[in-house]
């Protein structure tokens, strides 16, 4: 039931890092309200925030001036917060132990859940969450992290999401270690995701491309601010901002002219 | 008819396990490559791209071995040469090599100006490194400017990740090599920094630094804008091979359609065309293949292709490895 209360409330949100000459502002003055069952993509290039800004969302940092809010109250306990809010990084080689098999991480995500579940139950809710990206469990049944590709790993942190069910996701740059096919197919995940579960999911990406097909609410970032916002096809067609602009002329397109020699 | 500047006859090549089974990571590959061509190689992670590259500098380092074939630069063959002899006469000089990672490339604890001395150093010999500084930052100057004596006296973790892998590019061409092989050198770049790069490239085509090469990605899309011609590589094989605007604009082969049917376009009216995944994985290589090996992926695989195997032969305009493409 989508609730009154918008998911992420952030009003005037500064993060700063290091103090005096070196002081670096990597978010600036950003204010949003992001509502129940949105897909949401924050677009810019590398330095502009982006990531900083997910791990706010992800209680990770801490804002360090203005509010920021989840469900009409300040993220205090991270835990707390992690039961309800899962993340899915650029790297899954680095979300996984390589020293553990698959499984056994994936049954051990449930530990962060209030919801205590029996281990007939986690076994079910993980066989669950591999059919739904396409994996037959037994063909993981005993692997390690580094027996399977970039592909399949970052599919292991999708099943991972389908058998947690939170409440939020938050994906940040999923697709920029992968393929172009196992991109599409990423895309097709996060889409079930939606429609599944009406999950709200906060989609970093520096892609502009892959943000017009699956978000419903467009954030540009560039220098820590959030430069123009609003639905795909308005960004797209009518970009406010000379960084969108700068963003889609940088997308090599088949159809339109790029750099020539 | 001027002589090609590269030559790839047949090159297969496979990996020995420590179980004594092979791989057959690349099979029967061929191409030749005029002066002043560029050629893109494109195919989805793991069809072989980045053991063909290793193949196409006869780096054999095991346990990656030939199985078959010839790889000619200029003439000069590279097979059955010693790791040694190729990296002191071959690499840099006339088929030179850009990586993916910048950041791996690049030892951590030196600054750029002496990573790429060490280049000129180890081919060139002499220590006059006043000399070599002066060279260096006359080379640099060509994509940095002004930042030239900033970024060559940094160590690579004070630059950006488009500087260091404009950095990576310079040091791989400092001596003018004849072929640059370039694998996948902007995947790890967000799409403006991968404009910069891409533009320092074409300079340097363009200052004749050098003027073949080949572009491996697995970006269509991009392919389209800095290649001449494409070869699309799938489990080891060539199957389609065609200018850039035949690939792009009419694919032939049903894999090279599968993959345009998975890129993404933020272009008006493009919405609407949804990007379609390829279902399954690509067969083991580890295992003989019988047949078509795209089969199994299909969507207009017929019944006898599973037991068929597939020529690549000349379809109308092109090469194509189905006997069945429109």
């Amino acid at each position: 039931m989508p609730n009154e209360t918008p998911i992420f409330s952030a009003k005037n949100v500064v993060r700063t890092f290091g103090s005096g000459k070196k002081l670096v502002t990597a978010v600036d003055d950003v204010s949003f309200d992001i509502a129940d069952g949105e897909i949401v993509s924050i677009v810019g290039g590398s330095g502009c925030g982006k990531s900083v800004l997910a791990k706010i969302m992800l209680g990770l940092y801490e804002p360090s001036k203005g509010s920021f809010q989840y469900e009409g109250h300040k993220i205090t306990n991270q835990k707390d917060h992690w039961d309800e809010v899962q993340f899915i990084f650029q790297d899954p080689f680095s979300c996984f132990n390589q020293f553990f098999t698959i499984r056994s991480q994936l049954e051990a995500a449930f530990k962060i859940k209030k919801e205590k579940l029996t281990p007939q139950q986690i076994s079910d809710r993980v066989d669950a969450g591999l059919m739904a990206v396409n994996v037959a469990p037994k063909d993981i049944e005993g692997k390690y992290p580094f027996e399977l590709s970039g592909g399949q790993m970052q599919r292991m942190l999708l099943a991972r999401i389908f058998a947690l069910r939170p409440k939020v996701l938050i994906a940040d740059e999923p697709t920029s270690m992968v393929d172009a096919c196992v991109r599409a197919n990423i895309l097709d995940y996060l889409m079930k995701l939606k429609e599944e579960l009406q999950m709200t999911i906060i989609f970093v990406t520096h892609d502009i491309g892959l943000a017009y097909y699956v978000s419903d609410r467009l954030f540009i970032m560039h220098e820590g601010k959030i430069v123009d916002q609003g639905k795909p096809d308005d960004v797209i067609l009518k970009p406010t901002s000379p960084v969108t602009v700068q963003l889609l002329e940088d997308i090599p397109e088949i159809h339109k002219e790029w750099i020539k020699r | 008819m001027t002589k090609p500047v590269f030559e790839v006859e047949n090159l297969s090549l496979h990996y020995l396990t420590r179980f004594g089974s092979k791989v057959h990571a690349v099979t029967d590959v061929s191409f030749t490559m005029q002066q002043g061509e560029i050629l893109g190689i494109a195919g989805e992670s793991g069809c072989g791209k980045s053991t063909l590259v290793n193949g196409l500098m006869g780096l054999f380092i095991p346990p990656l071995h030939p199985t078959a074939g010839d790889v000619k630069v200029a003439g000069e063959s590279l097979m059955n040469r010693s790791e040694k002899e190729i990296r002191k006469n071959v690499l840099s000089r006339k088929v030179s090599m850009i990586p993916q990672g910048a950041f791996n490339a690049l030892n951590p604890t030196r600054r750029v100006k002496d990573i790429a001395a060490d280049v000129i150093a180890a081919h060139e010999g002499g220590s006059d490194t006043t000399a070599t500084y002066a060279r260096l930052m006359e080379r640099f100057q060509l994509f940095f400017g002004k930042d030239t004596a900033r970024v060559l006296n940094s160590f690579p973790i004070q630059l950006t990740a488009g500087e260091r892998q404009r950095s990576v590019i310079g040091i791989s061409t400092l001596l003018n090599p004849q072929m640059v092989i370039a694998d996948e050198p902007t995947s790890a770049l967000d799409v403006s920094t991968q404009k910069v790069v891409i533009k320092m490239i074409f300079d340097l085509l363009d200052a004749g630094i050098f003027n073949s090469m080949i572009f491996i990605t697995h970006e269509l899309p991009l392919l389209r804008h800095v290649a001449d011609n494409i070869a699309i590589m799938y489990a080891g094989e060539f199957v389609e091979k065609g200018t850039a605007e035949q690939i792009v604009f009419d694919p032939r082969h049903p894999y090279t359609k599968a993959l345009m049917g998975a890129m993404l376009s933020a272009e008006p009216g493009q919405k609407d065309r949804k990007p379609v995944a390829i279902e399954g994985a690509p067969p083991s290589l580890a295992k003989e293949i019988q047949g078509c090996r795209f089969a199994a992926r299909c969507p207009v695989a017929r019944p006898e292709c599973s037991q068929k195997k597939q020529e690549i032969r000349m379809h109308a305009d092109r090469l194509v490895r189905c006997d069945y493409a429109e």
